[in-house]
């Protein structure tokens, strides 16, 4: 039966409480597990061995030697993870970038592996194998991998959606056009276009954890992982597949993950684990150092993009454009068409076209990093709305204000909105006292705006109910954000029990029906819609037994705070049923009672936020500091405000340090500079100020309770807010982000002219 | 790997001459242990010298400061005397990571890193600092300038250990400033550094010693930058000479910490705003 999954306006009792989470004690005393504290009897030790080269040609690999060692139980190569993709491109993708091909495509990426008996042997036999290595020319810059004459990454990528067909390899993999309108027209009729050029560059997720895994595969080919990941259905399915196993024979465990942010929706050595431990016939664990996460795991795309908006006097936005070159690494992937779609989502406008270019590069593989693609084309279509109010003397806020997309704007990347908050996170900017708070010497401010999708897609939940009537919520997203607790609200809310009467548990792939990731902000909008409805049918089930305990027909009761309750003349008279009284009974009534739902959670409402923020520049050091931050941003319905706020502050903060001081720093040789927080930068503690937030409520239509994902789109107005307070604070436009001190200070030497 | 905790320093420099293979000193580790975990080094022998009690106090003497190899970040923080005569050192030295590893730290540890961005180095040359070193026969007391030789090179012999830091007794009417420019707020490693100690005759400047980090392959002493404000009252005329003569003696390289274009500009920021700490402490003194 398809259910309602509309919005009903209620008063609830629960929802928009702020509990306490089930796993915060454990988190915060060092008792929980997480991906590298999975052990087995007889473990043995993997590392990888990475290639220094950006891009080289792989002659031979000799392990024989290292097989050789005492102590060495396994050593993989490609050969030991043969193509059983059957002609699926991107299946045959992801295997290679898990092992080289006969082609290093990137410094880090893995061409050998072993397993031994301790780190110490692994250690060496990784120095034992002997790689035959041409090195190839490579490019790392997304511009001039796009020039004619660069080196191919890929000689079967052909650009796709251009006329004609080209029939020579290129660094391009497709070309994606969107928006509507006529966009000449549309400038002809501007008294004032602004053009500009603007670079971001590869930025990592961060996450404190780093990818571990404990593989072990029996000789009957059936096998389990213990993984830290977002999505251990997704793992599960993968791995099976790339290895040849079948799926119900893979039982995949999520541990406790510490940060994910999109870098762990996808698989870097788990393939490579199962395959050391398939060959040993002996468990084996994985734990990859930082160097390895910055070199080859997934970080975001860096990028080239311009931008050209045409406007009235008046204010009234008459064309917009952009061109945005995502680099993607050695593979072909969808970033570039998501920064298009993205790009003007927050307006609305009568003539606009966006173009994205996917381009291949000697770089890690790139994954989903919170609102994947959208923070660069916020930052350079942002930028330049800032650019254009000043032009035509408006205030940057009125300008957004006159130009917002609303509910039954066309957006330019296709659909048409329902209700949407980007017009309300706005109002609450002008009337923010952030707006009106004094600034100081060298002190700016700036504001912007992002929008991002949000995911629904396919959930599975179970609700039982145990004999003493407390109740175990079973669902199968990965909590990365809190999403135990609100899912034990959202079950608690429905059958009008206490909060700490449910229990929320993350199940294995074995004991639920399959889950999407936790990705697109999906968590909470699709585990909340998929309980509300275990919970739902579960009360059916309650109903039954209750009737049945009375002798009375089911239709003559109701369930109401938590009881049955007999209605009518002839009934209400009996004495309430509490959930623990039913439970009780249960063994008696028909056996264990539970409520089960699956569900494909369609229409998770886009999602809109503004913020504000306030710098200091140093102008004899370029050196930048945020003094003030703030957050707006609708968040639908906030079912346990702690972690929307949670989630608000943490986009926010990744946001600041991507603007201001985190990159990738390839040298000439193609190889990663800084694989480390030393000089990654990631900001600390002491480089934010406290982020404040301010949750907007426009209800989703789609989802019982109006959910909206929250969890991403804070990560997409930082770099703009903040490349508009240090122009408003010192008078230059950056253009290039990360704004490090080098890059601030040469923008500022140059405007003095020393 | 084998590792000794010695009592003595003779002890330790004895089981450092006789090891055949590579032999390392523990001070807090904080250096030490990071390149033995990321397989930089695999030391044959290990000497921790945090149980030698000559190397764990902090004397004042007559002539000047003794501050044992194993004394700590956070133990020099803690201490006033030193902190009221050598502010700048005692500030450099407490720059040094974050609590955790200040609680480990050594101002000797730093030195013998011989990293050109050493917090701790340019502030001790500023401020005159020497090494006793001691060898097998013999003891030497060394100007602390003389130690580092390159990026993680230094002058002692193999067996030698540096036992002590020595800071001359601080004459009256004089201050000292150590500053860093870092692009977070800790937890990072200086871009550009300068370390100046100065005395003062009647608001004049009589003597002064500046020092910067992180401009070449070592830390360096710039004798012409203490000449561009010696003789003045720090007028800005003698804070412009300051900054050119650093900017001057400055030998950066482009790297992912920064430019030299960056670095040899706020080489000189840095020089200057150093100077005017330390000129306002020399004068409250
Ligand atoms: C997280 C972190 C942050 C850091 N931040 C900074 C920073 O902000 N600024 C900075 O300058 N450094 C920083 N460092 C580097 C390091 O903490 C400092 O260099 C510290 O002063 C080293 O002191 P230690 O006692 O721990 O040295 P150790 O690691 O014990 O020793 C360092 C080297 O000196 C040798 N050595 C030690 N003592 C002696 C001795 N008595 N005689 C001869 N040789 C000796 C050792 O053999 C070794 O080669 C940081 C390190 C970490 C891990």
């Amino acid at each position: 039966m398809p259910q309602d999954t509309s919005y009903t306006d209620q008063n609830f009792k629960l929802v928009g409480t702020r509990p306490r989470r089930p796993d915060g004690v454990d988190k915060v005393t060092g008792r929980a597990k997480f991906g590298a504290d999975a052990t087995a009897p007889g473990q043995l030790v993997g590392l990888i061995l990475r290639s220094p080269h950006a891009h080289a040609k792989i002659r031979k690999i000799d392990t024989s030697k290292a097989e050789k060692l005492a102590g060495v139980k396994a050593v993989v190569t490609s050969a030991d993870l043969p193509d059983l993709t059957d002609g699926d491109r991107a299946m045959l993708d992801i295997l290679e970038n898990c092992m080289a091909r006969g082609r290093a495509l990137y410094d880090g990426h893995a061409v050998a592996a072993v397993a031994a008996i301790n780190a110490q042997t692994a250690r060496k036999a990784l120095k034992l194998i002997k790689v035959d290595y041409k090195v190839l020319p490579h490019v790392t810059d997304v511009d001039e991998a796009m020039k004619p004459g660069a080196p191919i990454v890929q000689d079967w990528v052909f650009t796709t959606g251009v006329e004609p067909k080209p029939n020579k390899p290129s660094n391009i993999s497709q070309r994606n056009e969107f928006g509507h309108g006529d966009v000449e027209a549309g400038f002809a009729q501007a008294d004032v276009i602004v053009e500009k050029s603007y670079k971001t560059e590869q930025t990592h997720q961060g996450y404190i954890e780093p990818h571990a895994c404990l593989a072990s595969v029996r000789p009957d080919g059936s096998g389990e992982l213990w993984v830290t990941t977002q999505g251990h259905f997704t793992f599960r399915n993968i791995c099976s597949s790339l290895l040849g196993m079948d799926v119900a024979k893979l039982k995949v465990t999520a541990s406790e993950i510490g940060g994910g942010f999109g870098g762990k929706t996808h698989v870097w050595m788990e393939p490579v684990a199962l395959a050391l431990s398939r060959k040993a016939n002996r468990p084996v664990k994985v734990v990859m150092s930082r160097d390895e996460v910055f070199r080859a795991t997934g970080p975001t795309c860096s990028t080239s993009i311009d931008v050209k908006i045409g406007v009235k006097k008046n204010g009234t936005i008459t064309a917009a454009t952009a061109e945005l070159r995502y680099q993607n690494g050695p593979f072909p992937a969808i970033w570039g068409m998501l920064g298009a779609m993205t790009s003007f989502a927050c307006y609305d406008l009568k003539n606009v076209k966006s173009v994205g270019y996917d381009v291949l590069c000697n770089r890690p593989k790139v994954t989903a990093y919170r609102a994947p693609s959208a923070p660069m084309a916020a930052f350079a279509v942002e930028s330049t709305m800032t650019l254009v109010a000043a032009e035509i003397g408006m205030d940057p806020v009125d300008f957004r204000i006159k130009n917002a997309a609303k509910e039954g704007t066309l957006a330019s990347y296709g659909p048409t909105y329902g209700p949407i908050g980007i017009g309300p996170t706005l109002a609450a900017v002008k009337n923010h006292p952030h707006m009106k708070a004094k600034l100081g010497k060298n002190q700016g401010r700036g504001m912007a705006c992002g929008f991002w999708f949000n995911f629904g897609g396919q959930t599975c939940t179970d609700l039982n109910i145990g004999i003493d009537g407390t109740v175990t919520l079973t669902v199968g997203t990965v909590d990365v954000g809190g999403s135990r607790a609100s899912l034990s609200i959202i079950a608690a809310e429905e059958l009008g029990i206490p909060y700490d009467q449910v229990q929320a548990n993350i199940a294995d792939t074995a004991s639920l029906g399959f889950n999407d990731m936790t990705e697109g902000s999906r968590g909470t909008f699709s585990s909340g819609m998929a309980t509300i409805f275990a919970a739902r049918n579960a009360i059916e089930v309650l109903r039954e037994r209750a009737a049945q305990m009375w002798d009375i027909p089911v239709k003559a009761v109701v369930w109401e705070n938590g009881e049955a309750r007999a209605t009518g003349k002839e009934h209400g008279n009996l004495p309430v049923l509490s959930l623990k009284e039913i439970a009780a009974k249960a063994p008696r009534t028909g056996g264990p009672i539970a409520g089960h739902n699956e569900v494909v959670a369609d229409n998770a409402g886009v999602s809109f936020a503004s913020h504000i923020c306030d710098v200091e520049v140093d102008p004899e050091t370029g050196g930048t500091k945020v003094i003030r931050y703030t957050v707006i941003q609708d968040a639908g319905k906030a079912i346990h405000p702690d972690y929307v706020e949670g989630q608000f502050q943490g986009g926010a903060a990744q946001g600041i340090g991507w603007a201001l001081n985190e990159e990738y720093i390839y040298g000439e040789d193609g190889r990663l500079q800084n694989a480390g927080f030393l000089d990654y930068r990631i900001p600390v503690c002491s480089d934010l100020p406290f982020i404040d937030t301010e949750i907007l409520e426009i209800p989703n239509p789609n989802h019982p309770y109006g959910v909206r994902g929250v969890g991403e789109t804070s990560i997409v107005p930082p770099l703009a807010a903040i490349g508009n307070a240090v122009s408003d604070a010192v008078g230059v436009r950056l253009n290039h982000v990360p704004m490090s001190p080098p890059r601030i200070l040469k923008a500022l030497d140059e405007a003095r002219g020393s | 790997m084998r590792f000794e905790s010695p009592k003595t320093t003779r002890e330790a420099v004895a089981l450092l001459a006789k090891e055949k293979g590579s032999a390392y000193v523990l001070a807090g580790g904080t250096d030490l242990l990071v390149r033995m975990k990321t397989g930089l080094i695999e030391p044959d022998l290990v000497v921790d010298i945090k149980r030698i009690s000559a190397m764990q106090s902090i004397k004042t003497t007559a002539s000047g400061t003794r501050i044992g190899a194993a004394v700590s970040g956070a133990e020099l923080g803690e201490n006033k005397k030193l902190k009221k005569a050598w502010p700048g050192v005692v500030e450099a030295t407490n720059l040094i990571g974050s609590d955790q590893i200040q609680g480990r730290c050594t101002m000797v540890g730093n030195l013998c890193n011989a990293s050109p961005a050493a917090d701790s180095v340019p502030a001790l040359m500023a401020a005159r600092a020497k090494a006793v070193v001691v060898g097998k026969n013999k003891r030497r007391t060394v100007a602390v300038e003389k130690i580092i030789t390159g990026p993680g090179e230094t002058s002692l012999a193999k067996g030698e250990i540096i036992e002590a830091i020595i800071l001359p007794r601080r004459s009256t009417k004089s201050g000292d400033a150590f500053l860093r420019f870092i692009p977070r707020t800790e937890m990072d490693i200086a871009v550009v550094s300068a370390g100046i100690s100065l005395t003062l005759a009647r608001g004049v400047i009589k003597s002064a010693r500046v020092a910067l980090g992180a401009v070449a392959a070592t830390p360096l002493l710039v004798p012409a930058a203490a000449r561009a404000i010696i003789g003045t009252k720090l007028d800005d005329v003698a804070l412009e000479k300051l900054a050119a003569a650093c900017s001057a003696a400055c030998k950066p390289i482009d790297d992912k910490r920064g430019t030299i274009e960056y670095r040899t500009k706020v080489v000189g920021v840095l020089a200057c705003r150093a100077a005017k700490i330390a000129y306002q402490r020399a004068g409250d003194a």
